[in-house]
């Protein structure tokens, strides 16, 4: 690991002022070798040391937003909750006020990693954090994400990637927070160099390759996160995130669903399914949503709509094993909220 | 062999099951026959670690943690390529980086097969590097950031050349060489068979073959066959390799994390021809081996030769991805079993074809179970290592068995179900070990084998399965394996030796069996091993240490004992040989007279009496010699009952429950033995589900090199674990007691395999049972994608 700086910032503003690029930003470079004169922002810093540590990020300065006050509340917003962006996957699993409709959520941050990394990692980090394509990990593989020329998953060993939206890169989202936030309609807040604000829905935030190799979301370089807004949902309203890995303790998914149902006398007024770890941002399967949408819900329909979530999806060399998986996940996560 | 010999009786047989008495005629120094351990006192007893409290509180001392004044911190520079020709390496400029006190460059590598050299080929003028990995250089630096960033100016001059990955592609005839010509390497016991060797593929060996297979097989009335695929995994000690090397003028010193201090000794005072009583080698604490520490390597010369240039203490220590890349692994194995038999199920004949790759040395075997553990006169082994540009392989808890036994007791379960028998019941017909036979029952009936229900009949996705493997390992013993036993004119008592502890608790195992001897309580003697400068003990490896040095601890102490009873004997109106030492207490056999043992060490005339013993031949005779080790006329055992859940779904495979029977001979501590029996299952259970080596067929780049990417078995991932351990003596030694190591591995991954089979009627002959593999194995993977 590099020898770098260290700043202690007295605000948002000064903070963003004092980044001069994204994680992202620092770590594509054609030559193969990570920008030297970064000064880039760190929250919880577990994904940021792991870059730094394999070599795949050298930045010269790190801005720490964690002592900023304020950013690590749960705060009710109108009918929803404004979340900080410094909140901790802990607080998230422990929060009383998500169990009730955000409970996805919950799901997720008290099913990530493990309790050590719970206890440090922030939600705004969690989002943020790089792939774990162990191409884009590894030193040896100059790939497309880091500015080279390949993806070497495509005739590589893709057990673990994307069978969703690979076009020109096979990572998967590995933010499980994501998928239940997506599926939640959540939105962030963001603040830029001269103050501005901005408001974005994560479903937007995310983008594909298609559109940028580099980066896996629409972060500018000095803009910070510094709230996750969950809007207003029904008191009829459930939602499950349900999580798929080799392991259960401390790994990443091969599958990850979240289904949020509002349902009105066992019959689904809206549906919201998004999928992880299946593409390089959290995938939405409209077509699970419609199969299910005004439609009473049984065991048949939630078989049916968890085989159109996987309809269209293009498995790699290695990773077609994922679609059965994906399928059982679905199913069981629509009637783990049907019984919630 | 001394020329006084006596008949004594000896406890033989199973604790509770049958226990008669047997004759042996023994040298007459050693210590008395002992009875079994319900009669005795710190023997048998489940004992806390006396390192327990050090190392739970972060005292102990690791090799990683040896800091010496003015010690400089070493790097490696490796190879980022497979295969290529090092045309030239310029350290000139790294030399000339701040704070860098010494370079070296790696000219012969240890650790792998070596081409035998043909001078004047113009290729012996470059030397290749072989693997991604592939030491080449190191240096020695003030800060480990120095040796780092000095290591980035060595400038190396590849010329990259073809290289193969791949098992399979390596075995044809056109793949890329590993090696140009003829190889040879060093196994443990000497210098590995000549084989033939074409392309990549050398071999096969076929020295375990006997009788006649085919016309075995011919005869049988019904075959099984399969193929079998296992991993390469990884040893993933907690500690990673690590050394202080210190050459001064007056000799060598190194502290390093290894199983055998003796052994590292040997080697080094070869390597720089220095006599052993220049060299000492020291460890303390110790955080695993599973095979990977048991000789010298490229790190550990390379730190002795920057030591040496830069005239102080090296320390280098391998960070997680070389202790991934090139720190030895289990190398893999593909495993055709063709197995014939009667209808009574009697085994008429067998053949197992095998091949695997160890990378770049030699050793993808299969071990000797298959040839050892069933009755079946006509059997033929034909197995054969091919070459690939990988890390080299090395041994790894029971090498060769544990692919073996996942392979041959799957295909023995086969053949139960194909005779309609029950897995026990054919086993009955088949395995001559009484020792198993007593296992089967003691764990069939821990484990509820009754409720076991037809294959693929559990219903609904969640099916449930119960199957059961067994274990088979040699008893290995070293016979040059030393300790001494002192006591001190304060009463205190030492025992020391160079054996060292690798975690498994030899230490508190010889403080038990000395205060046996004398009387006292284990907290009472101080254990000082892990040092050369104490009689040579034996290799942490080969499930040895115990059955090495334990009997020559006991007679060390009862010599001792001896000598301090001659001294007081007069002052109790007794002979030497009519006292007895118990409870603190040195006094006649009846109680009528006694000191405290404290009180019998203060007539000492000196400050200690001594005794050094080494270890004799077990009484029985050995059922084979080789060198400094050899072979117990019996091997050591051992029954594994598993139950699993499989989610026909999602494919994963979760084992619910283990029961282990076993045998160690002599038990020495119940608790010790537990925990070890705990970790070759969990160690088992991660090679069954989870762990493997992943290469880049494309860049030959390991994917995984290190413990997020490289599953292993966690918490969650941990089954509730049974251990039994029978009492089985045999009167072979002072002690009796053999090691569990390596039997505790051997039949987890066929009895999880077993297991599956059972819960979904489907085999996996794959190793690891991934979701990946069962849900192919399922047939439930959407055949656009070949299976991974």
């Amino acid at each position: 690991m590099n020898g770098f700086e260290w700043m202690s910032p007295g605000s948002v503003e000064q903070a963003a002022r004092a980044a001069s690029a994204t994680v992202a930003t620092a770590m594509a470079r054609r030559s193969g070798t990570p920008a030297a004169d970064a000064a880039v922002l760190k929250a919880g810093g577990i994904d940021l040391l792991d870059l730094m540590k394999e070599g795949l990020l050298a930045p010269r300065r790190l801005i720490n937003l964690r002592t900023l006050p304020g950013l690590d509340r749960i705060e009710p917003a109108g009918g929803g909750l404004r979340i900080g962006p410094n909140v901790t996957l802990a607080q998230l699993a422990a929060e009383g006020r998500l169990r009730t409709r955000w409970g996805a959520l919950a799901d997720a941050a008290g099913g990530a990693a493990s309790p050590q990394i719970r206890q440090l990692a922030t939600l705004a980090g969690n989002l943020l954090q790089r792939p774990r394509c162990w191409y884009f990990r590894s030193r040896a593989h100059h790939c497309v994400r880091k500015g080279g020329d390949t993806c070497f998953a495509f005739a590589g060993e893709n057990q673990y990637h994307a069978i969703f939206e690979h076009n020109g890169c096979a990572i998967v989202h590995p933010s499980t927070c994501a998928t239940a936030l997506v599926a939640l309609g959540a939105g962030l807040k963001i603040t830029d160099r001269a103050g501005a604000k901005r408001t974005v829905s994560l479903e937007e935030f995310f983008v594909l390759p298609e559109l940028e190799l580099q980066q896996e979301n629409r972060l500018a370089s000095g803009e910070i996160v510094t709230a996750v807004e969950l809007p207003e949902q029904r008191a009829s309203v459930r939602s499950v995130h349900l999580r798929y890995a080799e392991t259960e303790s401390f790994d990443w998914p091969l599958a990850d669903v979240a289904v949020v149902l509002d349902l009105a006398e066992g019959v689904c007024r809206k549906a919201a399914i998004v999928l992880g770890a299946c593409a390089p941002a959290p995938h939405r399967a409209r077509a699970a949503e419609a199969a299910l949408t005004g439609q009473r819900i049984d065991e048949a329909l939630a078989r049916a709509a968890a085989h159109a979530a996987l309809q269209g999806a293009m498995p790699l060399s290695r990773n077609a094993y994922k679609v059965p998986i994906f399928e059982a996940l679905v199913r069981r996560a629509i009637l783990a909220v049907l019984a919630a | 062999m001394p020329e006084d010999v006596r008949t004594r009786s000896y406890p033989v047989g199973i604790a509770g099951v049958a226990l008669g008495e047997l004759e042996r005629s023994v040298p007459d120094d050693e210590a008395p026959p002992l009875p079994p351990n319900a009669r005795l006192n710190a023997i048998g007893r489940s004992t806390p670690r006396l390192n327990g409290p050090a190392k739970v509180t972060g005292r102990a001392t690791f090799t990683v943690d040896v800091k010496l004044p003015g010690m400089l911190h070493a790097r490696m520079l490796r190879s980022a390529h497979p295969h290529a020709r090092i045309l030239s390496i310029d350290t000139r400029a790294a030399e000339r980086q701040p704070g860098v006190r010494a370079v070296h460059v790696i000219e012969h590598p240890l650790g792998r097969a070596n081409e035998i050299p043909s001078p004047g080929e113009p290729d012996a003028a470059h030397r290749r590097v072989r693997y991604v990995g592939d030491p080449i250089a190191a240096l020695a630096a003030v800060t480990p950031q120095a040796a780092q960033a000095a290591l980035e100016r060595i400038v190396v001059d590849y010329q990259p050349l073809p290289f193969v990955i791949d098992l399979e592609d390596a075995r044809q005839s056109d793949a890329p060489r590993v090696f140009d010509r003829p190889v040879r390497t060093e196994f443990f016991l000497g210098p590995a068979p000549q084989l033939p060797q074409h392309g990549n593929v050398h071999g096969p060996d076929t020295s375990a073959s006997r009788g006649d297979a085919a016309a075995g097989l011919r005869a049988a009335e019904l075959v099984v066959e399969g193929e079998f695929r296992t991993q390469v995994q990884t040893h993933c000690c907690l500690e990673p390799h690590a050394l202080v090397a210190d050459w001064r003028r007056d000799g060598l010193t190194v502290y390093i994390s290894t199983q055998f201090t003796a052994g590292i000794r040997a080697e080094l005072a070869e390597a720089y021809g220095l006599p052993l009583n220049r060299v000492r080698v020291v460890v303390d604490a110790m955080g695993g081996g599973f095979g990977s520490k048991s000789r010298i390597g490229n790190y550990v010369l390379a730190a002795v030769e920057l030591s040496r240039k830069a005239g102080a203490p090296v320390r280098l220590a391998l960070d997680r991805r070389e202790e991934q890349i090139d720190s030895g692994n289990r190398p893999s194995t593909v495993q055709r079993i063709r197995l014939g038999a009667r209808r009574d199920g009697t085994l008429t004949g067998v053949a197992i074809e095998a091949y695997g790759s160890a990378g770049v040395a030699l050793g993808a075997s299969v071990g000797n179970f298959a040839q050892s553990i069933y009755e079946c006169a006509d059997f033929a082994l034909e197995q054969s290592d091919v070459f690939t540009h990988a890390g080299p392989g090395c041994a790894m808890r029971a090498p060769g068995n544990v692919p073996g036994a996942f392979a041959y007791e799957q295909v023995i379960d086969e053949l139960a179900e194909r005779l309609g028998l029950d897995p026990i019941t054919l086993r009955e017909r088949i395995d001559p070990s009484p020792l198993r036979r007593e296992q089967r029952r003691c764990g069939a009936e821990r484990f509820g084998w009754s409720r076991r229900q037809p294959p693929g009949s559990s219903p609904g996705t969640l099916k449930r399965g119960l199957g059961m493997a067994q274990s088979h390992w040699p008893a290995l013993i070293q016979i040059n394996s030393s300790c001494e036993v002192r006591i001190l004119r304060d009463g205190s008592v030492e025992v020391r030796s160079s054996v060292q502890d690798i975690g498994t608790g030899i230490t508190t195992v010889l403080a038990q069996v000395v205060a046996e001897e004398l009387g006292l309580t284990p907290q009472a003697i101080a254990v000082h091993i892990g040092d050369t400068d104490f009689p040579a003990g034996p290799p942490s490896y080969g499930s040895r240490t115990t059955a090495s040095i334990t009997p020559p601890a006991r007679n060390a102490a009862y010599r001792a004992l001896r000598l301090l009873m001659q001294v007081v004997a007069p002052s109790l109106g007794a002979t030497a040989e009519g006292l007895i030492a118990r409870g603190g207490r040195i006094g006649t056999a009846d109680g009528s007279r006694s000191i405290t043992f404290r009180e019998a060490a203060a007539q000492l005339r000196n400050d200690q009496i001594s005794a050094v013993a080494s270890r004799s031949d077990d009484y029985g005779g050995f059922g084979r010699r080789m060198g400094d080790a050899a072979i117990g006329r019996m091997g050591l055992g051992g029954v594994q009952f598993a139950e699993v859940t499989v989610d026909t779904e999602t494919g994963r495979v979760h084992v619910e429950r283990v029961v282990a029977v076993h045998d160690c001979g002599r038990p020495m501590n119940p608790r010790q033995i537990e925990s070890q029996v705990h970790g070759g299952i969990l160690q088992g259970i991660s090679y069954a589900l989870f762990e493997e080596r992943i290469l880049d067929r494309h860049t030959g780049q390991m994917l995984n090199p290190n413990l997020e990417q490289y599953k292993i078995l966690r918490a969650r991932e941990t089954p509730a674990i049974e251990v039994h351990v029978l009492e089985n003596y045999q009167g072979n030694s002072a002690t009796d007691a053999y090691g569990i190591a390596e039997p505790s591995i051997i039949a987890t991954a066929p009895a999880v395999a077993n297991a599956v089979y059972n819960a979904i009627g489907v085999r996996l002959r794959v190793l690891p049972m991934s979701p990946a593999a069962v849900l192919t194995a399922l047939g439930r993977v959407p055949s656009r994608s070949a299976p991974p």
